[in-house]
């Protein structure tokens, strides 16, 4: 019995990994999709998010303050960012952004490392979430990974109708679709990509907000989360929205359970995949064919 | 991609006469901070055979550098002891090589950023083997026996003392050579298709050049460059651990190829050079080496367009 609810604990934990990888992932995917930007340093700013929580939190005594903060902060970061940086390197090659997006790697670490320090801290769980739910009689899950899993699926499902029911987001899947349409209906491309690197920061700094308190805030902690973000937005396929909710939620499974259950197939068997779909499905697993 | 031209290819010279005459003027350490220098311009010429020679622009470079590093530790363990470097230099250059024989057939099939994409996802499926099995000897990586610099008995024995002089030395050799082969190979036929194929692949096809066959010899040829860079790094460090596959690595010789210039064969060896240096000024003047260095690449992509091999004097 215990062997079943130990697996009920990995699959929730999956779909809540799966969760905060699409609110990673869908950033990166736009701005890659809108923006033909390689964002490297998208990683970077999933972990400023929760360096944002862990000081927040020290400072208020409360994690709540720092989500506000997180998603507020960050789209106001990642507009200076794209009004500043990235709107120069439009027209460049996409080297060139890539040598961009790993300076700013370096530059974000240094800084976080200038400002506090090199340690590992733990984020404490909001005392009003820090209990357990009895599910069964052998089985019970946290509150606050249950709080998170909300919080994600009610981030996607605006999200979704933002992109899927407004003006605003049919101008980004056409531009995600293809570039040039953007200049030919007339829409601002310029504004569309300040609102969707800003959108795109701001979700990420969310996620990392809401990581902080499931695993210690740590230098380089971005790293991770950049690569296997890159996963989720090739096997969703590149700029697709609900491409990346559903690879999202695939690798987060594969991950937990197989890290669970297969350690020393884990890893590869993620790579497997992403090649795989690449060489036989470049424009996304789940993809119209 | 431009050759130096015979002017260039003396400042070359005179700069290797300098490095080999450091065990005359430098210190120890100096010697030891050439001889990583020189190891990481090898592994980005062997990137640059690709992104400059034929405009494949991979990160999987990294996974065939750390097989060629393990190559040296499998070796000795199937040799039972330390081999002569005059095994271990080819087993790891042909067990690279052979690697991206293997997986060169499946990447190629994509181009552009599918291809950057699909080379991450090999790189990193070689670094997770070698993380999660015990192929290598596990996570946290292991020390290694040094290859054996002779062979038939007869060996140099290598102390504390003669260590930087003879590493120097050796790395500057291996370096020279590689130079020196891909600047002949860029002048073959071989070598300006690849350039036909960077400036236009289909063009390159259409004229009847079988595009596939080329670009794979061109990713077979650099992954066991690659791997007789690892080969070096693991001669030095006599460690290895699976940070040496890592995307990160990749990343880094990217960077390497991208601030010498991609437009000169030549761009890595200042590249590398420029980098080490830097991060090691960073170092002594500042706690904050990745500050410097994130400065001036930020500076370098913003004012250098060609790299450091695109710096012009006025004239």
């Amino acid at each position: 019995m215990t062997n079943i609810a130990g697996l009920f604990a990995q699959i929730l934990n999956g779909v809540q990994y799966g969760l905060l990888l699409f609110l990673i992932s869908s950033g990166l995917t736009l701005i890659f999709g809108v923006m033909r930007v390689i964002n490297l340093a998208h990683g970077s700013l999933f972990m400023i998010g929760a360096y944002l929580a862990y000081v927040t939190a020290a400072a208020t005594g409360s994690l709540w303050f720092a989500l506000p903060a997180a998603l507020l902060g960050g789209a106001l970061f990642g507009a200076l960012l794209e009004r500043s940086l990235f709107r120069r390197f439009r027209e460049r090659e996409h080297l060139d952004q890539v040598l961009l997006t790993f300076a700013l790697i370096l530059l974000f670490e240094e800084a976080r490392a200038a400002l506090l320090d090199n340690q590992f801290h733990s984020v404490a769980i909001p005392a009003a979430l820090d209990f357990s739910v009895r599910v069964t009689s052998e089985f019970s899950y946290s509150a606050y990974r249950i709080a998170v899993l909300g919080i994600c699926l009610c981030v996607a499902a605006l999200m979704f109708a933002f992109v899927e029911r407004t003006r605003v987001g049919s101008a980004i899947r056409a531009a995600a679709e293809n570039a040039e349409m953007v200049d030919l209906l007339g829409i601002d491309a310029s504004r569309l990509h300040t609102l969707v690197f800003a959108a795109g920061t701001a979700l990420a700094m969310l996620a990392g907000a809401l990581a902080a308190p499931l695993q210690s805030v740590y230098p380089g902690m971005g790293d991770g989360f950049l690569i296997i973000s890159f996963v989720v937005v090739v096997i969703g396929g590149l700029g697709s929205i609900s491409g990346a909710f559903w690879a999202a939620l695939l690798i987060g499974m594969i991950d937990t359970l197989g890290k669970a259950y297969v350690p020393q197939a884990a890893g590869t068997a993620i790579y497997v995949l992403m090649a795989a779909v690449l060489l036989w499905r470049p424009a996304g697993l789940f993809a119209r064919a | 991609m431009r050759c130096a031209s015979p002017r260039g290819n003396l400042a070359l010279a005179l700069a290797a006469l300098a490095i080999a005459a450091m065990p005359f003027y430098a210190s120890p350490y100096h010697m030891q901070l050439a001889s990583t220098a020189m190891i990481a311009a090898m592994f980005a010429l062997s990137l640059q055979l690709l992104v400059g020679g034929a405009g494949m622009v991979s990160l999987a470079q990294a996974a065939f550098f750390g097989i060629g590093a393990y190559a040296v530790h499998l070796l000795a363990r199937v040799t039972d002891g330390a081999p002569s470097i005059l095994l271990s230099l080819p087993a790891s250059a042909s067990i690279a090589g052979l690697a991206a024989l293997l997986i060169g057939p499946f990447a190629l099939r994509t181009r552009g950023f599918f291809f950057l994409m699909t080379t991450l996802a090999f790189g990193q499926m070689l670094f997770f083997v070698f993380h999660d099995t015990s192929l290598g000897g596990g996570a946290d990586g292991v020390f290694i026996q040094r290859p054996v610099l002779g062979a038939f008995g007869v060996a140099l024995e290598l102390t504390r003392a003669n260590r930087p002089t003879v590493f120097l030395l050796l790395n500057l050799l291996v370096l020279t050579v590689m130079y020196a082969a891909l600047w002949w190979l860029m002048r073959t036929l071989f070598g300006h298709a690849l350039l036909g194929i960077r400036a236009n692949e289909d063009r390159m096809h259409a004229m009847g050049h079988d595009v596939l066959r080329l670009k794979l010899a061109a990713f077979v040829v650099a992954g066991a460059l690659a791997g007789i860079a690892g080969h070096m790094a693991a001669l030095n460090d006599a460690f290895v651990n699976p940070e040496l596959l890592g995307w990160h690595r990749s990343a880094e010789a990217l960077l390497i190829v991208l601030l010498g210039g991609i437009a000169a064969l030549h761009g890595p060896i200042l590249g590398a050079f420029a980098y080490t240096l830097i991060g090691e000024i960073g170092q002594s003047i500042t706690e904050r080496q990745r500050l410097v260095e994130g400065l001036v690449i930020l500076a370098a992509v913003l004012l250098l367009r060609n790299g450091i091999a695109g710096i012009r004097l006025p004239t």
